[in-house]
């Protein structure tokens, strides 16, 4: 074991989430910053996204996925921010006064940094077949979406001829317009819930400008080929997720794409004792991005799913600032600051941050969320203290599970709240 | 000419392989697949059984407890991944509890040794997650988990470097008696030999029928599993079956050699013996049998589901006898097979050498085998292997933490390796939460670069189960298909 090296602040993962938040947290007045990486690229999974659409908000234009993790791997190049690639995080240990990251490369072997701080932003992996439990056989050709992306848009292979979609997650919506300009065949994109799971936008632009069939509250449930898929059985769905007897429609095909959703990776974190939140599958976090374990904060796919990158790197900016004043100042954190809780009602699935504390709120707070259900009308979203008052009315046009939303409270309004919870609904 | 052709590369052809390994003999080993370990082999319950099921007046019950001691010493001798984890045969009443009274009776008459009769307070202390209300078990503490394909590949890896050619893709389809030879015809190629041992598995009795009148018949039985991820944590410390009855052993729940929790299988006949598929009511029976062990089971856990095909027979039994002039069969292997492969192999090349077949020992023989098994190395001696081989310091398997360095291993122990699954049941790749979502087209590339095959022709698994179906921007025009 070689020697112990120190660092103010160590980031796991060099996706946007890393590059945001340590650029920001160069800004913000750390010298010594490491990125661990364990692809041999930075940029994480924009590198597979070759398609459009990424920096509408954060750039007000219209780039590709390597094109925007460009625009922050540039900025590396005049800072003091060390990277190492083809790094694996293999542990990572919390102390009251450090936190020590266990990594492991070819170059360098097995060694142990120390850090002051640490930012978590290991992104997410793919919800497999096996966790959603379809029956059949285990033939080759069942692949995940993002598993497709890396092997069409990376390596130039393709993955099959004629194709079925089972999700309607973006990455999928994505790929079976990726196959189609590719030359392959996309039979349909099936959804077990009655709702789309992706962006409106990849749905229009992905399956219905290539006549794609998008049909919800149906799923797969049985795959045919011993070797490679033949053939599957989709059927409808009842209000409970249950297949309809007699809805039974097999399609011949040699693929299945699988876009059933993505679960935040957070085996390091729980390891290190940060609590994580079912709801999210991430961390608990308060308003500044940091966990339950003082000195790691989290941001980006870890923390929970989004659907736009633009949202990725303002969560990455506000964590690396967080980072930054938790090793100059020892954090941000008043002592016995005012702590309170954020509860989603029943239509909406989680927010983060899930705690906020008072003190800590220089202007505003930003709350992201996602509802449960379609809204098709104008809805409003409502803020309620543990008194039942109104603390905070915002108005939406519409509201879709499939994309994330954002309020901003301001501090002056959470001055307010009497008791130690805000409810967060939505009314039609 | 060879002296001995071997039929099947499951435990029971690699454990006669590698015990004829130890003579100056010329030994072919066939599969009809395009890797060993692939009929039940691959698909069961991975346990080495105590020796307190079978019934005393069977060979199963005479191999068995000689079986697991065997297994015991092999899993040194080979380095196999292997848990001694005990066993408990768990009663709900009285009349379960006599069951378990006559089962310990007759694990004394098989010799199975150490057995406990344990009262429910003995059996909640040891297992805190099973139901409250079993009254009793019965205590194995001679038996363990053991991984099931590294079991069958070491055999053959070391049977190899010993000498022994094998051949894969050869799905033996005749056997012509030549006098004092017989030739074996496979679907491409014909070898000659002078000894037969038919270890064909669930197939054992199309051999069989081939040079003899039929004997028994196979009834090939599904069994469905449940693979849960560990991060529910051991949720129980040994290997939990329900009372059996006389279909089965019953649906248990089982630590894994990799810490993860296992449950299965049902026992469903099926009329084709190659179909592994699993179905929406087998997992859903399964998961509700296993439940009232161990009623904590959280199956959204599942990593993975698998079914496998056992040779059950209308023998109730193996089949091990000569079924023609020198052609030895070691047929209709059920459980406890995997627990009772090495004894079968012993036995048999002793059936060999009463038929005439010379055993001279090889003075330089050397039966074992070593492998480097990254992450559960100390610190020191991961830094060690790290100065002998840099590619164990990068990771390809994220969820398993599997090194390239190894999967290079695996490579370059002698036999071919052509696909994802044949890498995972050699180094543990793909076999956490992500399923080989992650690391699948990293291992497609290593594969074709260290082996030389094209990345088209990285299958997943069999022969046909390819993964690429082609290049992207080859300037062929596309074919959309409008609806």
């Amino acid at each position: 074991m070689k020697q112990i090296k120190e660092y103010e602040l160590i980031i796991i993962g060099g996706g946007p989430a890393g590059l945001g938040a340590a650029l920001s947290a160069h800004q913000n007045g750390l010298k010594d910053i490491l990125i661990v990486e364990r692809d041999i690229f930075l940029g994480g999974i924009l590198n597979q996204c070759i398609h459009n659409g990424f920096g509408l908000h954060y750039f007000g234009e219209e780039l590709t996925g390597p094109e925007y993790s460009q625009r922050f791997i540039d900025q590396l190049e005049d800072t003091s921010i060390e990277v190492k690639l083809d790094t694996m995080a293999m542990n990572l240990e919390n102390t009251e006064d450090y936190r020590f990251v266990h990594i492991m490369n070819m170059e360098e072997g097995y060694q142990i940094l120390k850090a002051k701080a640490v930012i978590l932003a290991m992104g997410c992996r793919e919800r497999t077949r096996m966790q959603i439990q379809i029956p059949g056989t285990r033939a080759s050709g069942i692949i995940l979406a993002g598993q497709a992306q890396q092997y069409v848009n990376l390596e130039g292979l393709m993955i099959g001829k004629k194709v079925i979609v089972l999700g309607s997650g973006d990455v999928g919506l994505i790929m079976a317009r990726r196959l189609t300009l590719e030359g392959a065949e996309v039979v349909a994109c099936v959804e077990v819930m009655p709702h789309l799971g992706g962006l409106n936008r990849n749905y229009v632009q992905c399956l219905k400008d290539f006549d794609i069939p998008l049909y919800l509250s149906h799923t797969i449930t049985n795959i045919r080929g011993q070797r490679r898929v033949e053939g599957v059985t989709v059927q409808e769905v009842d209000s409970n997720g249950k297949p309809i007897p007699g809805t039974e429609k097999d399609y011949d095909v040699d693929t299945v794409l699988l876009s059933v959703g993505l679960i935040p990776e957070n085996e390091l974190s729980s390891e290190a004792g940060v609590e994580l939140d079912p709801r999210t599958s991430g961390p608990i976090v308060y308003e500044n991005d940091e966990t339950s374990s003082p000195g790691i904060f989290a941001c980006g796919n870890v923390l929970h799913v989004h659907d736009l990158v633009d949202h990725v790197t303002e969560e990455a900016e506000a964590a690396g600032y967080a980072a930054a004043c938790y090793v100059k100042d020892g954090g941000c954190v008043t002592e016995n600051a005012t702590r309170i809780e954020l509860k989603p009602d029943s239509n909406i699935t989680y927010t983060v941050p899930q705690h906020i504390r008072l003190e800590d709120i220089e202007k505003n707070v930003r709350i992201y969320f996602r509802v449960r259900q379609n809204y098709h009308d104008p809805v409003q979203v409502l803020v309620r203290d543990g008194n039942n008052n109104q603390i905070a009315k915002f108005k939406r046009p519409y509201m879709f599970p499939g994309e994330m939303e954002n309020i901003r409270l301001p501090r002056q309004l959470l001055d307010r709240v009497v008791g130690n919870e805000l409810t967060i609904s939505v009314e039609e | 000419m060879h002296d001995v052709l071997i039929i099947g590369a499951g435990c029971v052809g690699s454990c006669v392989a590698y015990e004829l390994s130890k003579y100056n003999l010329n030994v072919l080993l066939l599969d009809k697949e395009n890797d060993v370990a692939l009929g039940a082999s691959r698909a069961n319950t991975a346990i080495v059984h105590g020796g307190y099921d079978p019934d005393p007046n069977t060979l199963m019950g005479k191999y068995n407890v000689r079986g697991a001691k065997k297994c015991m010493e092999l899993v040194e001798t080979l380095d196999i991944e292997f848990r001694k984890t005990g066993s408990l045969v768990v009663a709900f009443n009285d009349k379960e509890m006599e069951t378990v009274k006559q089962t310990y009776e007759r694990g004394l008459a098989n010799g199975c040794p150490n057995m406990e009769i344990w009262d429910a307070e003995q059996v909640h202390a040891h297992e805190p997650n099973i139901s409250k209300d079993i009254i009793g078990a019965l205590w194995v503490p001679e038996s363990g988990v053991m991984n099931p394909w590294e079991f069958t590949i070491s055999h053959v890896e070391v049977a190899v470097r010993e000498g022994v050619d094998l051949e894969l893709n050869q799905k033996v389809v005749d056997l012509i008696d030549q006098g004092d030879s017989w030739l074996v015809k496979t679907e491409t190629d014909e070898f000659e030999t002078k000894y037969v041992v038919n270890a064909a598995g669930v197939h054992s009795d199309e051999i069989h029928n081939l040079v003899a009148e039929p004997a028994y018949a196979i009834h090939p039985t599904r069994g469905q599993y449940y693979l849960l991820d560990r991060s529910q944590g051991e949720i129980v410390n040994s290997v939990i079956f329900p009372t059996p009855n006389e279909q089965t052993k019953g649906i248990l729940v089982s630590p894994t050699i990799h810490f993860h929790t296992l449950v299965g299988p049902d026992a469903e006949r099926i009329p084709d013996k190659e179909d592994t598929s699993t179905t929406r009511d087998g997992l859903d029976y399964i998961a509700g049998e296993a439940t009232r062990c161990v009623p904590g089971l959280n199956f959204r856990t599942n990593i993975r589901n698998y079914a496998g095909v056992r040779a059950n027979s209308d023998l109730n039994d193996f089949f091990v006898d000569f079924i023609a002039r020198d052609i030895l069969e070691l047929g209709a292997i059920k459980s406890p097979g995997l627990t009772c492969s090495p004894v079968l192999a012993e036995e048999g090349v002793k059936m060999l050498k009463e038929k005439g077949l010379k055993l001279e020992e090889k003075s330089n023989w050397d039966g074992t085998r070593k492998v480097t098994r990254f992450k559960t190395l100390s610190p020191e001696d991961k830094q060690k292997a790290l100065e002998r081989n840099p590619k164990y310091g990068r990771v390809i398997c994220r969820c398993e933490h599997i090194t390239e360095g190894e999967i290079i291993d695996a490579l370059e122990r002698g036999m071919p390796v052509t696909s994802l699954d044949a890498v995972k049941r050699r180094c543990g790749t793909g076999m956490g939460r992500c399923q080989g979502g992650f690391c699948g087209p990293r291992i497609v590339e290593i594969l074709a670069r260290e082996t030389g095959i094209d990345v088209e022709d990285v299958l997943q698994d069999k022969l046909g189960s390819y993964i690429i179906t082609g290049r992207t921007k080859t300037n062929e025009k596309p074919e959309v298909t409008k609806s």
